[in-house]
């Protein structure tokens, strides 16, 4: 990982600082719309979760969801910000197929939340990233340029879709934080159920705001805003490619024109979509249709009594309470459902072996297999039977992970798995005592050479042992015993 | 038949619950004299097989305890029905059909009334004079070649034609008051918030309001006990206890406080409606009323305030119609040009000017200027009605400073067009209660109305005064049937 201040544009002699702030798009985690009471769901046949509000039929009329109000208000209360008692919904006006009123419905000078932070985990350190306010707004609908030759199709699936558009301050400074930025973002909406966070889906999406300055500089360069970019990974490549474009211009003696640009994923580059002087004039004024939305001091407490506890606070706990070390915590909070799962098989198991195996095996097995924690081929309760037959020595870490593997292939518990493929530990003292003598039987010329002195065959001994035993001999026994018999 | 069409609704409703009279009999009456009064150009769609078939099952096994107990009745082509053609007097919505209905309407209808057809209006109720239709203009029964008054001219010149009992229609600026104070009928714009404005094609959100058309006071009483109700689908209505207007009706007014606003003595303001407004109150002092001298200092903003919002959310609302999911749709070789297409051959003439000039005050640079600064007048207005009704229980002028003109008179002049708002659009930016009440004649023997402006809520104090007032009006159009063929 680079450290913050290391992200710099060099060019000759010139070091830039690059200037970073992210309009996130976060879709509220709602059965219906904002507007109306359409279903949400993902992926229906087009056009089929469309009401007449939805699809902008005269005289139709919006309707303010509740549960949504309810949503962000909780995601503020998760950003730490200032929740306004009063906020107001304004048209933003512009043509286009997919937007069947005319206008979007959104919120501009009157957010329902004000300014707020989100702590990022440096290496170095902790780093405050500001927000600067989060509104409300519609989705529009889809327009599908690649079925038909001839025309534009058009889906409304989306419209009037609920999403929270957070604004970050202009905070960061790298690639590597815009990515800690949205991962911290994308856990607290998850830990609070107020957005799924499925980048692949669309959940969550960010205009990129980019300027560079050089370093040392107090005022902030002129800014281009890279649209709509769905993935991390790409916000990385946009930001990395804009932020040395702008060099290049600079140490050309160039300035920056403010625009609007599109990332084009498969170039690897950004490219100008309009210019300042050819950015729309929305015309915002508040919409007629609805009266400002008035929050009562019981609404917003009784939503606060419901926020559950957050990745900070958890992080805090499991290293006051677990002892885990930071980074061991940092890894397990991330996700609400990695610390569900660790909480889970720590309830009866030993929390430094859970943490060991899940951080280790299991993490491996579903970065392997590309999934979720929640998808895990082995549940939380036979995690913790595995890592408490360790602990009680019945079987062996090397063992272990053996019953993990057929665990993962064959979906049983340890227990059985143990018992149907005899893999159990032998701990018997008698049983590997015969073993022992058998070996140093078979053996005696590296008998001779072990008693003159060559101690490094002490591991041919357990090694020979732990064959005949298929490797389920107890190490602790074997390696006593054998000192015993060859001293 | 003559009989039946001379009835007022309340009268015919005690004829039908008598069993004295069929629904099928009168809406038959009323059908038979739409038919020979085409040349008035009232109805864009009439549903006469409908109506007669629905008038069929109701005299068969009809619920006589409603409220409109089998009455046809014709609405504004504002008002979306469900299978039939909606068009807001717009080519732009002339093939539209709606698979919803509003709620205004289907309350009517949940009380035994009968949709005969729905009648024209100015497009978009953008217009004073219901010439702005795409179906051409509508002539008034009072006089060959006289405007009914927009916007809901169609339904004005219905019900006084009587080709319909009563009706409804939409009010923005004074569509209801200033086109039933040039028919010499009953027109009553409630409180902003009263009647539900969903399935309404929308015009100005924050201003637009349905109301009874009626041929009397007492019809309109019995109309808002219908069309007045809280919906959760309008989260502009007001949830507050509604009155039960018809049945409460009282003409004692004694000891009322009328206010008389001298900022609506304008300039050039013909003398037959400064006298009409004297003999108003000297005839409410006569029942018992205390006339006051009251001011309303911010009144001359109200015009220009009122041209800058109502056109700003106009141009905002009529976005939708873009070509692309109903409606009408012109072609081109992109999206752009499909738009510029539809929306340059789909809108007429008024509405794009309004749509040109909301664009202009809400564009960046302009929109404190222009947008913010009619949104404080708008507020300032609120503040003078809200300090005169201290000392008063309502406000009476007159509803319009001249008479119905003369078709054409003003189609080339739209600022004397939208003079003719002056007295009614103070009312919607306030959203307070208004109603217009035939009180006299000009040279011509054209019309003129009176208008109570009321506290807001309080319909039933407007529709006592203007009850009381109207029982000694005795007023009458006597038209001559001249357009009957």
């Amino acid at each position: 990982m680079i450290k913050n201040k290391e992200y710099l544009i060099k060019r000759g002699s010139s070091e830039y600082e690059v200037i970073i702030g992210l309009e996130v798009h976060a879709q509220v985690l709602s059965k219906s719309k904002l507007f109306s009471d359409s279903p949400t769901n993902f992926g229906a046949e087009p056009n089929t979760q469309v009401s007449l509000v939805d699809a902008a039929f005269p005289g139709m009329l919006p309707v303010i969801n509740e549960f949504c109000i309810k949503q962000a208000v909780k995601t503020g209360i998760g950003l730490n910000a200032a929740i306004n008692k009063k906020s107001i919904f304004d048209r933003k006006n512009y043509f286009y197929a997919d937007l069947p009123q005319g206008y979007q419905i959104s919120q501009y000078k009157d957010p329902i939340v004000g300014e707020g932070s989100i702590l990022l985990d440096l290496p170095d350190g902790e780093k405050k990233v500001g927000i600067e306010r989060l509104h409300l707004e519609q989705d529009a609908g889809k327009s599908i340029h690649d079925i038909d030759p001839q025309n534009t199709l058009v889906d409304l699936n989306r419209s009037g879709v609920a999403l929270m558009e957070i604004v970050s301050k202009p905070d960061l400074r790298s690639p590597d934080e815009v990515n800690l930025y949205i991962k911290k973002l994308r856990s607290i909406m998850r830990y609070l159920g107020t957005c799924d966070g499925n980048m692949q889906e669309g959940s969550l999406r960010a205009d990129v705001n980019v300027s560079i300055r050089k370093t040392g500089d107090k005022k902030l360069g002129t800014r281009c805003e890279i649209k709509n970019v769905n993935s991390i990974k790409f916000m990385q490549m946009a930001i990395e490619y804009e932020a040395n474009r702008q060099a290049d211009i600079l140490e050309e003696g160039g300035s920056i024109d403010q625009e609007t640009r599109l990332f084009d994923t498969k170039k690897n580059e950004t490219r100008s979509m309009r210019s300042k002087e050819d950015a729309h004039d929305y015309r915002y004024f508040p919409d007629p249709d609805l009266l400002p939305l008035e929050l009562t001091d019981d609404f917003i407490s009784k939503i606060k009594k419901e926020i559950p506890e957050l990745p900070d606070e958890k992080k805090k706990r499991f290293v006051d309470k677990f002892k885990l070390t930071p980074y061991e915590a940092n890894i397990l909070v991330s996700d609400i459902e990695t610390s569900k799962y660790f909480e889970d098989v720590i309830k009866n198991s030993d929390i430094k072996l859970a943490t060991n195996w899940i951080t280790g095996e299991l993490f491996a097995l579903l970065n392997d297999r590309n999934l979720e924690i929640s998808e895990s081929p082995i549940s939380s309760k036979n995690l913790s039977t595995l890592i408490n037959l360790i602990k009680d020595g019945t079987i062996s870490g090397k063992i272990a992970k053996t019953v993990f593997e057929i665990m993962v292939n064959e979906s049983k518990d340890p227990q059985s798995i143990i018992e149907e493929k005899g893999l159990k530990q032998q701990s018997d003292p008698k049983e590997i005592e015969k073993i022992v003598d058998d070996v140093i039987k078979e053996n005696p010329k590296n008998v001779e050479l072990f008693k003159s002195g060559k101690d490094k065959l002490f591991g041919f001994f357990v090694g020979q042992v732990m064959k005949k035993t298929d490797g389920k001999a107890n190490p602790k026994l074997v390696n006593d015993i054998l000192k015993k018999k060859l001293n | 038949m003559s009989d039946i069409i001379n009835l007022t609704l309340s009268a015919l409703i005690n004829k039908i619950k008598k069993k004295e009279l069929s629904s099928q009999e009168i809406t038959k009456a009323y059908i038979a004299r739409a038919e020979k009064s085409k040349d008035l150009n009232t109805y864009i769609t009439t549903d006469f097989e409908n109506a007669i078939e629905k008038a069929k099952k109701f005299d068969e096994k009809g619920n006589f305890d409603y409220k409109l107990p089998g009455v046809p009745l014709a609405v504004k082509d504002l008002f979306c029905t469900n299978n039939l053609k909606t068009t807001a007097g717009s080519k732009i919505l002339s093939n539209f059909i709606p698979s919803y209905e509003s709620t205004v309407t289907q309350h009517l209808w949940d009380e035994g009334a009968i949709l005969l057809g729905k009648l024209n209006c100015d497009e978009f109720a953008m217009g004073s004079s219901n010439e702005t239709s795409f179906f051409g203009n509508v002539e008034s029964p009072v006089g060959k070649k006289i405007v009914p008054g927009g916007s809901s001219g169609g339904s004005a010149s219905a019900l006084a034609a009587k080709l319909t009992p009563a009706t409804i229609g939409t009010d923005t600026g004074g569509s209801i008051r200033q086109p039933a104070s040039f028919t010499g009928t009953v027109g009553l714009k409630p409180t902003y918030g009263s009647c539900s404005r969903y399935g309404i094609v929308a015009f100005a959100s924050s201003l637009d309001q349905a109301g009874p058309m009626t041929q009397d006071v007492s019809d309109a009483a019995l109309i808002l006990d219908v069309i007045s109700k809280y919906d959760n689908k309008d989260s502009t209505s007001v949830n507050f206890k509604r009155g039960d207007y018809f049945k409460s009706l009282s003409s004692n007014i004694k000891g009322k406080k009328i206010g008389i606003p001298k900022e609506y003595r304008v300039d050039g303001m013909p003398k037959e409606i400064e006298s009409l407004w004297q003999d108003g109150i000297t005839l409410l002092k006569k029942l018992g009323a205390k006339i006051i001298d009251i001011s309303l200092p911010h009144t001359k903003y109200a015009l220009p305030a009122y041209y800058i919002v109502a056109p700003a959310e106009a141009s905002s609302n009529l976005a939708r119609y873009d070509g692309v999911k109903y409606g009408y749709r012109s072609e081109g070789e992109n999206l752009i040009s499909m738009y510029e297409n539809t929306r340059s051959e789909g809108f007429g003439d008024e509405v794009k000017r309004r749509i040109m000039i909301g664009t202009y005050v809400l564009s960046s640079g302009y929109y404190d200027a222009y947008y913010l600064k009619a949104q404080k007048i708008r507020r300032l207005i609120k503040n003078d009605f809200d300090d005169a009704y201290k000392s008063v229980d309502a406000i009476l002028t007159p509803s319009t400073p001249s008479s119905a003109f003369k078709i054409g008179d003003k189609t080339d002049d739209p600022v004397s067009m939208y003079l003719n708002d002056i007295f009614t659009v103070p009312v919607n930016l306030s959203g307070l209660p208004a109603i217009s009440i035939p009180a006299g004649k000009d040279k011509n023997n054209y019309p003129l109305g009176l208008q109570l402006i009321g506290k807001a809520f309080e319909e039933q104090n407007l529709l006592d005064i203007s009850y009381s007032m109207e029982k000694e009006l005795n007023f009458k159009n006597n038209l001559q049937d001249w357009w009957i063929k």
